[in-house]
């Protein structure tokens, strides 16, 4: 019998409340919040499994009972397969048959049914309250241990109804866990200590063989959770949940393992909602043997190698914590050359030996997912200061690189951090485990803009302080000096005070990089705001950066700073004093609410009108100022966009080109910058041939600035080629990946504002075509990129189409270059705005968005490029043929996972849907679980037959509300 | 057919104490400077623009562009003084045959006679025509109009504000609310769009035709039935230059009444009736307003300003050879200022001007056309580009 954890989702949405089980048969009972018990199947639809729910119960007490007469507090599944047990708070056991759900009312085991059979001597405390814990005997099935929250253990025999034994602990009971021989139990108490009790019918014991407080003398907390394990060494495992010293760890959330004189207490960052331990499979080995204990942390999955010394972790091969630290950023790149793929892995391996050797423990089924056609990544840029790689090929998303900025500046936390030895002596013997680390050393190391050249291997970074890295790839490890610069961005303008933070301080003289990205130049923007965009040119090694006071552009070839340019209003204000001022709208909104506060209570206090008063105009004011104040609260401002409105120099978008600036006869190469304010520039660059390309310096100047009357923030920038095809990427052409652009017809500049998409001609820019977004449907762009669409009939067609995501969640394709809409898709719920802020684009219609902070989305808008989970799991019936079974044995070979019921005290509520957690050992269950859950949002909302496929990219822990 | 110019800000270099004077006769240019404090009597001025254009004997008008970009007369020593003084930098003078510019329908309403459109004014049409000139409307311009009024229910009200040449913001607040509405099946409450605050002294206030609890049922002929107040905000903004918006007065007392229906007291018409209110939306849309706007552009909103040049190292300053130089000469500014004023490079109708740029342009954009008589679409109207 397997089972599985998890928490979340639900198709009522309702909350989850501990877990699920499994029956041989690939089935699941959910129990949930509200008390009720869902059971559920996984079925192979043509070819693919699926969960479904095919039934749910609540259970129901007499007529006139308490509520906590029938609220289940844990749940055996009987190794029968046919009968559940559910312990309850009232002290009761109820059986239920499955499948059906029939309540088998004259098995219930009442609490007063065990007080009659239990000795005299044992009856005289009250000793029952709420069932604990219910276990099946290892051997027997007909043995089922009962533990009570007050202290008393018994073991029933259910064939003759009657206790077998009893045991009386002298603490709060949390749990308990048999022998493997059914020979031994071993009790977890709320004070922090356990107890080992051997079972033997025939002697009554009134003391445990052995108690013990692993944490002890001080007052510890509660042991919730505990694990006995044989081992054919003869020493037994023991690994227990909690029970870690009060007063100084007691908000940590530990799991701690004991060995043959080694002990260790894994330390998570998130809560830990359930763990098991994998083990001898074969239910008549002697010894259990364990194998690898696996932990289901709030934020994340973590697997132990217990059979290698030390214990290391093993790599999870998915379910990887995409949220490790907050993600701020996130950039895709589509059909990455296997050599670039390759050095990044290189780079990668070298940052994983800390992992063992191990593989992966839980098999979740065949992916019948055809093998993706390229290779693509998707680079997250996270608050620390790292930048991760992502393999998003396929279905799952995995992890193959951290780059980390960090080395090249001087934090605090800085010296000696790497002072892993601790004390050997450390007591308790604490080890950090798992890669959640939502605490960031400095916010200003946060990633915010990433480019990367997938060509040439030049990365650009660029964050939070306003920091521009440039990196390149290198295969060994080295130690140099990165070059800095500055980029004063307010050149011409006097008498500005930065209010925001410092900028970086970066670490002189040379620094030791390991193998991978390693950076080599640095430009701090001053004033030091965030960089809000950022362009690379690999061919021309050009960067270029704006934040909200300008943009600049960096000969990263000559470490030479080409120009800068502010953008700045001189009336702007706030964009001067740092980032959004956020004192200052805190302090606004809470004078608002004050005052919305007085106004009510005000109003609230004035009598409703004596009777012997008028009722005349001040009567008749009041009422109509009342309603006024109720219908008030929302209320927006109807003014257009003036050139004075604050932020309107924010550059929001960067592009390089080749193509006809000055005039129709000679195209040269053209760096284009949009800001918020509606307005492009465009700079001619002169960029001197390759071999005199050190020499020469790089030359700019201005040529052209467009101010949009409608004044809405530039989103983005695209110069179409005489065909009227989007300018390929640098190095592209090069590369033979892309036919060359057509210079012979005239190139059109597309520029799309949040409220436009207008398309001009060039080098004389005049108005050509444009389409107008929000006029028209009242959504605004927030993200726009150039999408190829492939025919999925004919191999070489495609065409080359604008994906756009609207402020309201939609995704809309316009045509290129008629500006045609042509599809439109809802996608994201427009409450959503994380969501559509993170949303990102591939190069062929498909697209990513979070779903919560550490899960993405995929979606397609393209028939050719779709990637879709699609698994199979072999269901028990045609397994039985593979692996004998007999009677109740193999089914509990695997963990049992004990209902942590304790635990579910409201955090543990999350309302977010969709949270697939399976703890198992058939990797493939889980596949199809998640396939099949994801299967279900696909569905939703008719994607499918508008031939938009989502599916889930990465759903790792079961992140619950923070 | 160039047109250049800078910004305006770039203008504080400016010497004061003489004002240029770009007087446009036809296609042709000429320059000079006047005085600002001393510009002397209209009727000289009068002989020096009739002499500087060598059109001695020919009766004609003398207007001028003003801040708004609005054209105005100049036939008096009051209104020429005022020309001068505000002139800023450049005072830009249009000259026109007298006997043209009234079959044009003077020069105040030339001004006005912006692109026919969508949803563009009826009763312009017959006051071209008109020749009774009554008092001195001359620097009138509209702010607000009533229009659509034969094709609406009389319980709404299509309210178009002209934002461009005027200082004011648009000023007022919308909100959520319920309307009722007569179904078939009775009353029914649905979301609705109000108005809900007007702010003092705003375009919206001082047109007294919007008024605070109006229901907004459509914005620049698109229904906001179904769209939230973020979107309809949105739309707004969006149209800010040329706002269309159609309103249930909330006060149905002002109702315009059509063929001789009695005002059968308010009530009545004051709920809106499903059947009116249907009629109403599918009121001819007027045509290259919504739908698939892509392929069209509409005239009705400023075009954008480009800047080209080198704007990095101001130019140095030379002077144009007056009278413009020929037909794609590139005049590269403007002698009066490191910054200042823009010039006419082109011999061909396109000039501009430059100060509060989009304004101007679009004001005056169809003016010299339509004095000059150019065949439409001769003149390209979003042309913005300049070559300077």
């Amino acid at each position: 019998m397997r089972r599985f954890l998890r928490s979340g989702h639900d198709p009522a949405r309702e909350r989850l409340k501990r877990d699920l089980f499994q029956f041989n048969k690939c089935q699941l009972v959910t129990l949930l919040d509200d008390n009720s018990l869902h059971l559920w199947s996984l079925k192979a639809k043509g070819g693919v499994s699926e969960l479904q729910e095919d039934e749910s119960f609540t259970l129901r007490g007499p007529p006139g009972a308490a509520p906590s007469a029938t609220q289940i507090t844990v749940v055996l599944p009987h190794s029968s397969s046919k009968t559940l047990y559910l312990g309850t708070e009232s002290g009761s056991v109820f059986a239920v048959q499955v499948p059906g759900f029939r309540p088998l009312e004259d098995r219930t085991i009442s609490s007063d049914a065990v007080l009659q059979r239990l000795p005299e001597e044992a009856r005289q405390r009250r000793v029952f309250e709420m069932v604990e814990a219910l276990q099946e005997h290892p051997r027997d099935p007909n043995q089922v241990l009962i533990g009570y929250s007050r202290g008393l253990i018994v073991i029933w025999d259910l064939r003759g109804s009657r206790v077998l034994c009893h045991f009386l602990c002298s603490q709060q009971l949390d749990s308990v866990c048999w022998q493997r021989d059914g020979r031994l139990i071993v009790s977890c108490h709320s004070d922090g200590s356990y107890c080992q009790w051997p079972v033997n019918p025939d002697t009554q014991q009134g003391e445990p063989l052995r108690s013990c407080v692993p944490y002890g003398p001080f007052p510890c907390k509660a042991i919730t959770k505990i694990f006995w394990l044989t081992t054919k060494q003869g020493l037994p495992f023991t690994i227990f949940q909690g029970g870690m010293p009060r007063a100084s760890y007691g908000d940590r959330h530990c799991i701690s393992v004991v060995h043959d004189g080694q002990q260790t207490a894994f330390d998570f960052t998130s809560r830990v909602i359930d763990f098991t331990v994998l083990r001898e499979a074969d239910p008549a080995a002697a010894f259990d043997d364990p194998s690898a204990l696996v932990v289901l942390a709030e934020e994340e999955l973590v697997v132990l190698d217990l059979r290698t010394a030390g214990w290391p972790p093993v790599q999870p091969p998915y379910l990887a914590s995409l949220h490790c630290s907050a993600i701020t950023c996130s950039h895709h790149v589509s059909n990455i050359p296997l050599k670039l793929w390759e050095r990044i892995i290189a780079a990668g391996s070298w940052q994983n030996t800390h992992f063992s050797a191990m593989e992966w423990p839980v098999d979740g089924g065949t992916s019948l997912a055809p093998t993706p056609p390229q290779r693509d990544l998707l680079l997250t840029g996270h608050e620390d200061g790292t930048v991760r790689f992502w393999d998003a090929s396929g279905v799952c998303l995995r992890l193959l690189y951290k780059l980390s900025t960090v080395p090249v500046f001087l934090t605090d936390s800085d010296p000696g951090e790497h002072l892993h030895a601790q004390g050997e002596d450390e007591w308790p013997p604490l080890r950090k485990v798992g890669s959640f680390d939502p605490y960031s050393d400095d916010p200003r190391l946060g990633i915010q803009k990433i480019f990367l050249c997938k060509y040439s291997g030049y990365l650009a970074v660029a964050g939070t302080a306003g920091q521009v890295l440039v990196l390149e790839l290198n295969d060994e490890e080295a130690e140099h000096a990165v070059e800095q610069a500055e980029a004063d961005l307010l050149q011409d303008q006097e008498g500005y005070r930065w209010k925001g933070h410092e900028r970086l301080c970066a670490r002189p003289g040379p620094v030791r990089f390991e193998p991978g990205f390693q950076p080599f130049v640095l430009v701090q923007c001053q004033p030091p705001a965030v960089v809000t965009s950022l362009a690379l040119h690999s061919e021309w090694r050009l960067v270029a950066f704006g934040t909200s006071h300008g943009f600049g552009l960096f000969d990263h070839q000559q470490r030479r700073q080409v120009f800068v340019k502010c953008t700045l209003h001189p009336s702007d204000q706030l964009a001067l004093e740092g980032p959004l001022s956020r004192v200052k709208s805190l302090k606004k909104s809470l004078r608002q609410s004050f005052r919305r506060m007085r106004r009510s209570r005000v109003s609230k206090r004035r009598p409703a009108g004596s009777p012997g008063e008028v009722p005349g105009r001040s009567g008749r004011a009041e009422r109509t100022g009342l309603q006024n104040m109720e219908l008030a609260p929302v209320q927006r401002k109807i003014e257009a966009r003036t050139a004075e409105d604050s932020f309107t120099g924010f550059v929001r978008t960067l592009y390089f080109a080749d193509t006809y600036l000055r005039d129709s006869s000679r195209h040269c190469p053209s760096l284009w910058a949009g800001t918020n304010g509606g307005t492009v520039y465009a700079f001619a660059l002169h960029v001197p041939p390759a071999e005199r390309r050190t020499d020469e310096p790089v030359r700019a100047e201005q040529v052209k600035e467009i101010q949009l009357m409608h004044r809405a923030p530039v989103v983005g920038i695209l110069v179409l080629d005489g065909h009227s095809v989007p300018l390929p990427e640098p190095l592209e052409v090069a590369h033979d990946l892309s036919k060359s652009p057509d210079m012979q017809g005239s190139h059109q500049l597309l520029v799309v504002s949040e409220e436009q998409f207008k398309v001009f001609t060039l080098p004389k820019v005049s108005a050509r075509l444009k389409l107008k977004l929000t006029a028209l449907e009242g959504s605004r762009v927030r993200r726009v990129s150039v999408a190829h669409f492939g025919s999925c009939r004919a191999e070489d067609y495609g065409e080359h189409h604008l994906a756009v995501l609207t402020n309201l969640g939609d995704i809309q394709v316009v045509s290129l270059p008629l500006l045609r809409p042509q599809v439109r898709y809802s996608c994201i719920r427009r409450e959503d705005v994380s969501g559509i802020a993170s949303c990102v684009f591939t190069k062929h219609g498909q697209g990513f968005y979070l779903i919560s902070p550490s899960e993405f989305e995929r979606f397609s808008l393209s028939t050719k490029w779709l990637v879709e989970p699609r698994c199979l799991v072999d269901s028990a019936e045609t397994k039985h043929h593979n692996r004998p079974r007999n009677g109740s044995g193999p089914e509990k070979a695997l963990g049992r996972a004990r209902n942590s019921g304790s635990q579910s005290d409201g955090e543990e509520k999350r309302p977010d849907p969709v949270m697939a957690h399976a703890l198992l050992s058939d990797e493939r269950v889980l596949k199809e679980i998640q396939s099949t859950l994801e299967g279900d949002r696909g569905s939703y909302g008719d994607w499918r037959s508008q031939q938009v496929a989502m599916s889930q990219v990465s759903r790792p822990g079961a992140q619950a509300a923070r | 057919m160039n047109r250049s110019f800078h910004k305006s800000q770039t203008l504080r270099f400016y010497d004061c104490s003489a004002v240029e004077v770009k007087s446009k006769f036809g296609a042709e240019f000429r320059r000079f400077s006047l005085d600002r404090q001393k510009p002397g009597k209209f009727e000289d001025f009068y002989q020096l623009v009739v002499h500087t254009h060598h059109i001695a004997n020919t009766e004609v008008t003398i207007g001028y562009a003003d801040v708004h970009g609005d054209l105005l007369p100049i036939n008096n020593d009051d209104n020429f003084c005022k020309a001068v003084s505000s002139a800023n930098p450049l005072l830009r003078v249009f000259i026109q045959k007298r006997e043209e510019a009234e079959h044009g329908g003077g020069l105040a309403t030339g001004s006005l006679s912006r692109r026919k459109k969508a949803l563009a004014l009826r009763e312009e049409g017959p006051r071209r025509r008109a020749h009774l000139h009554i008092g001195l409307p001359h620097d009138f311009r509209p702010v607000s109009s009533i229009i659509d009024v034969d094709i609406l229910p009389e319980t709404h009200r299509r309210v178009r504000l002209y934002r461009h040449g005027c200082q004011k913001p648009l000023g007022f607040y919308i909100r959520d609310g319920v309307s009722v509405r007569v179904a078939p099946q009775g009353l029914e409450k649905v979301p609705g769009i109000f108005i809900s605050r007007m702010v003092p002294g705003g375009l919206a206030e001082s047109t007294g035709l919007l008024a605070v609890d109006d229901e907004v049922l459509e914005v620049n002929g698109i229904e906001v039935a179904g769209k939230t107040l973020d979107q309809v905000t949105d739309m707004m903004i969006a149209n800010s230059h040329n706002l269309i918006v159609t309103v249930k007065p909330a006060n149905q007392r002002n109702n315009v009444l059509r063929g001789g229906r009695a005002a059968s007291g308010s009530s009545g018409r004051s709920s809106d009736s499903a059947a009116s209110s249907r009629h109403s939306l599918q009121a001819p849309a007027p045509p290259g307003l919504p739908a698939a706007a892509a392929d069209d552009m509409e005239s009705d909103e400023e075009p954008d300003v480009v800047l080209e040049g080198d704007l990095e190292p101001r130019a140095a300053p030379r002077l144009p050879p007056p009278g413009g130089g020929g037909g794609g000469g590139l005049t590269r500014l403007n002698g009066s200022g490191p910054a200042s004023g823009l010039h006419g490079g082109g011999a061909q109708s396109r000039e501009s001007s430059l100060h509060s740029l989009h304004r101007l342009i679009s004001s005056l954009r169809s003016d010299p056309r339509h004095s000059l008589a150019l065949p439409p679409g001769g003149v390209e109207e979003h042309g913005p580009a300049v070559t300077l």
